[in-house]
């Protein structure tokens, strides 16, 4: 069975999501989001800062506990999972993408080290099979081999978040969280970066969630499309369609404001 | 193969005092295998419009649109996707592409969405631009510095080059010169033999009575008309 | 050796019974979860912290009158602090004093293990600076103790193998972090690596104190503890490829002196009480005086 079969036969979602919210006291962080998350799928949650898209990936990447709502992941009890459970997910199954590549990188240790440390997490213990899978994953993002054993700080931006991403996909997750993954970055870096994630998407399979307030990116990259506002989920389904026709006066006003160059 | 039944389509304008524009009522269309058919009507009279609704892009007011067992109305997100990956193919006016992807890999992506190795998909990718004399100096290349008959070429490639049994193609000879014009007919036509059906919009008058069996006027569908 | 008239002002071993009753519990519970972290609220003591307030803290709590105390600071019973920390005890405490690994009781000990095998009933204290063997890597507290909680160790294996990346082999030549009873993973104090094969199995109980940084982890007798390394790159308990210059071991500890300035230098055994007795018994090295007797 090819990998598209594979995917577009499977009827069970990977991540099921329902009523989850989130408040900060008296304020509304996210306010009852559902939906489902297919493998192979990329869904992309837009909306302006204070929509609420932040809190809900940070919950859903259980980096926050919601008020309300269940997540199940793979048929288990995400916020029922015990926290060793969750960490572990966190290393293995599911991956999450930072918006600064410093906070999802370890500045002080080589490329090789960031990208072998989740493997050496789950047992690898062969110096020579780590640093092997750690050269091969750095030429897919494409970082020369023979950076392998430089700092993180003497990278770029754009490189730096190339590695974040391979430091991440190492352990083959299924599930990647992805906030801002292209902001900070120059436009011609954010190019390539966008490319790389789609090539990685298809030929792993891979299911993400990608939070941006930048409309390009998720039209590029998304299959289908959340837009946020004030905490709630104001519309969503196919991308293109909800930015070329969309039917929510935000998501029309959203549309309407993006500068076309 | 595409079938649509009772189409209708309004647009609201939330932010202007929720304006209701209506554009389209009541059309009814059939295309079979093998059977390419021209959509014609004045600028503005809705020839976009129903394609965009077949490709699912905009969202039907009321009405059904099939293709084959699918019907585009009523499928979700997902199974519109599944639906764009081997079954419906889509030649858009304009060519969009991620920045700085190479056209070679513009045109496979399509074949590596539906599990064709890399190889063979880059290798069928070229094969079609040699056809339509894309030189192979910009295979390499982002085509977003190409001319328009250019674009228009290798967003051309991109949609014939996977055999989709359904195929919308809006102005596929504009910006094109004569060799190329007849390039891109005779791959409609091959298109046709194998059996796939055409929707197509053509200002060409010559490409539209070369390539289409049938017209369908767009005005018929306005909803002026319909009342 | 010194047998002083313990000072009437302190109470036996300075530490007052409540501070002691406080340490013992700690140590219990370290004693009972191998190789874990306990917290404990180190005192004040008659000497500054980085100069083993931890060790001293624990053996005050462990001494009775009848104990044979023995002090050494990097294998030598003779330097300043051995010798200073020593005599606190004297003073304090009245119990005996020696300089011998056999007849020793308690041994506190400032980054090193004795070369002469202890046995059962022995008390190794050891003086600890920073506990933490994550902490390097991982500054902040709450992210090390969740790692212990839950066994997240791979970041201590990012060490060893920027390491190996950086210089060809595992570079850490002392605090040689090793896992105890397959669970926690333990900094063994900044003992060179050759000794860690000795924490292993060891029918003493040792004891590890730090007291700046408040606290005190254990090794109960015959616990099985294994320095951390990769199956390509194994774990090697090196030495200076030196023999003694005085006593002749092969298989000791070796302090490098230098001797001139000519760049002349001599390797000793670090383990001042196993190289005397080596040499009373007619072992001889390079350097040393040929056993009276000899043809000259």
């Amino acid at each position: 069975m090819s990998l598209i079969e594979k995917v577009t036969a499977t009827d069970t979602p990977l991540l099921t999501v329902a009523g989850l919210t989130k408040n900060y006291g008296a304020r509304i962080g996210c306010a009852d989001v559902s939906f489902d998350l297919f493998p192979g799928e990329v869904l992309g949650i837009v909306g302006e800062s204070g929509s609420g898209k932040s809190t809900l990936l940070s919950c859903l990447a259980g980096h926050q506990r919601p008020d309300l709502g269940q997540i199940i992941y793979d048929g288990q009890d995400v916020i029922a999972m015990s926290e060793s459970a969750r960490r572990r997910l966190g290393r293995t199954d599911w991956a999450y993408v930072h918006q600064n590549p410093r906070d999802g990188l370890r500045m002080g240790v080589s490329a090789g080290g960031n990208v072998g440390e989740r493997l050496m997490a789950v047992g690898a213990r062969h110096y020579g099979d780590i640093r092997a899978a750690a050269t091969d994953w750095l030429g897919r993002v494409e970082i020369d081999a023979d950076r392998i054993d430089d700092r993180p700080r003497a990278f770029s931006g754009g490189m730096q978040q190339r590695l974040q991403i391979a430091r991440n996909l190492v352990t083959g997750p299924r599930l990647v969280f992805m906030d801002e993954p292209t902001g900070g970055l120059d436009v011609s870096v954010q190019a390539r970066l966008l490319d790389l994630l789609r090539g990685l998407v298809r030929d792993l399979g891979l299911s993400v969630v990608i939070v941006t307030h930048d409309l390009a990116v998720v039209r590029l990259l998304a299959h289908r499309l959340m837009v946020m506002q004030g905490g709630r989920v104001v519309e969503q389904g196919l991308t293109d369609q909800v930015l070329d026709d969309p039917q929510h006066a935000y998501t029309q006003l959203l549309v309407s404001s993006v500068l076309q160059v | 193969m595409i079938r649509i039944e009772n189409l209708s389509k309004s647009f609201t304008l939330q932010n202007q005092g929720g304006a209701v524009i209506p554009v389209m009522a009541g059309a009814n269309l059939a295309v079979s295998p093998g059977e390419c058919v021209g959509l014609i009507g004045p600028s503005g009279a809705g020839k976009s419009t129903l394609m965009r609704l077949v490709w699912g892009n905009y969202l039907a007011a009321g009405g059904a649109i099939h293709i084959g067992a699918t019907d585009v109305a009523q499928a979700t997100p997902r199974e519109i996707i599944a639906l764009r990956r081997d079954r419906l193919g889509y030649v858009s006016q304009f060519l969009r592409v991620v920045p700085r992807v190479p056209t070679r890999d513009v045109v496979a992506e399509p074949l590596l969405q539906l599990g064709v190795s890399q190889g063979e998909a880059r290798l069928r990718a070229e094969t079609l631009l040699a056809r339509l004399n894309i030189p192979q100096r910009l295979w390499d290349l982002s085509p977003t510095t190409f001319s328009g008959g250019e674009q228009q070429r290798v967003n051309i490639a991109r949609g014939f080059i996977h055999a989709y049994p359904a195929l919308l193609l809006d102005e596929p000879t504009a910006s094109l010169d004569s060799t190329n014009r007849a390039v891109v007919l005779e791959l409609i036509n091959e298109a046709k033999a194998r059996g796939a059906a055409i929707l197509g919009i053509f200002h060409d008058e010559d490409a539209r009575s070369i390539v289409c069996d049938r017209l369908v006027d767009v005005t018929e569908f306005t909803p002026q008309a319909a009342a | 050796m010194n047998d002083a008239t313990p000072e009437p002002a302190y109470n036996f071993a300075y530490l007052d019974e409540q501070t002691k009753r406080m340490i013992r519990r700690a140590i219990l519970k370290g004693i009972a979860v191998p190789g874990y972290q306990v917290p404990f609220a180190s005192r004040e003591m008659p000497m500054p912290y980085g100069w083993g307030t931890g060790g001293v803290q624990v053996t005050a709590a462990c001494l009775v009158p009848e104990d044979r105390l023995k002090v050494i600071d990097q294998g030598a019973d003779d330097t300043t602090n051995a010798v200073s920390i020593r005599r606190f005890f004297a003073r304090t405490a009245g119990v005996a004093t020696t300089t011998r690994t056999t007849e020793a009781t308690l041994i506190q000990t400032r980054h090193r293990i004795p070369e002469t095998p202890l046995h059962a009933g022995q008390i190794l204290v050891y003086q600890v600076p920073i506990p933490e063997p994550l902490r390097f890597l991982e500054p902040r507290e709450t992210e090390t103790r969740k790692m212990h909680e839950l066994e997240e160790y791979g970041l201590m294996h990012v060490k060893l193998y920027e390491d190996i990346a950086r210089h060809g082999q595992i570079a850490t030549s002392y605090a040689y972090p090793v896992k105890v009873s397959g669970r926690y993973v333990m900094d063994p104090s900044p003992i060179p690596k050759f000794d860690n094969p000795k924490l292993s199995g060891s029918p003493a109980i040792q004891l590890f104190g730090a007291g700046r940084e408040q606290r005190i982890y254990a090794l109960p007798p015959y616990t099985k503890v294994v320095s951390l390394d990769f199956d390509d790159h194994p774990f090697q308990a090196s030495k200076a490829a030196h023999d003694c210059d005085l006593c002749g071991a092969k298989a000791s500890y070796l302090d490098e002196v230098i001797t001139d300035d000519l760049g002349g230098r001599m390797f000793v055994c670090s383990d001042t009480d196993f190289c005397t007795d080596r040499q009373a018994h007619g072992k001889r090295g390079r350097v040393s005086a040929p056993v009276s007797g000899d043809a000259a």
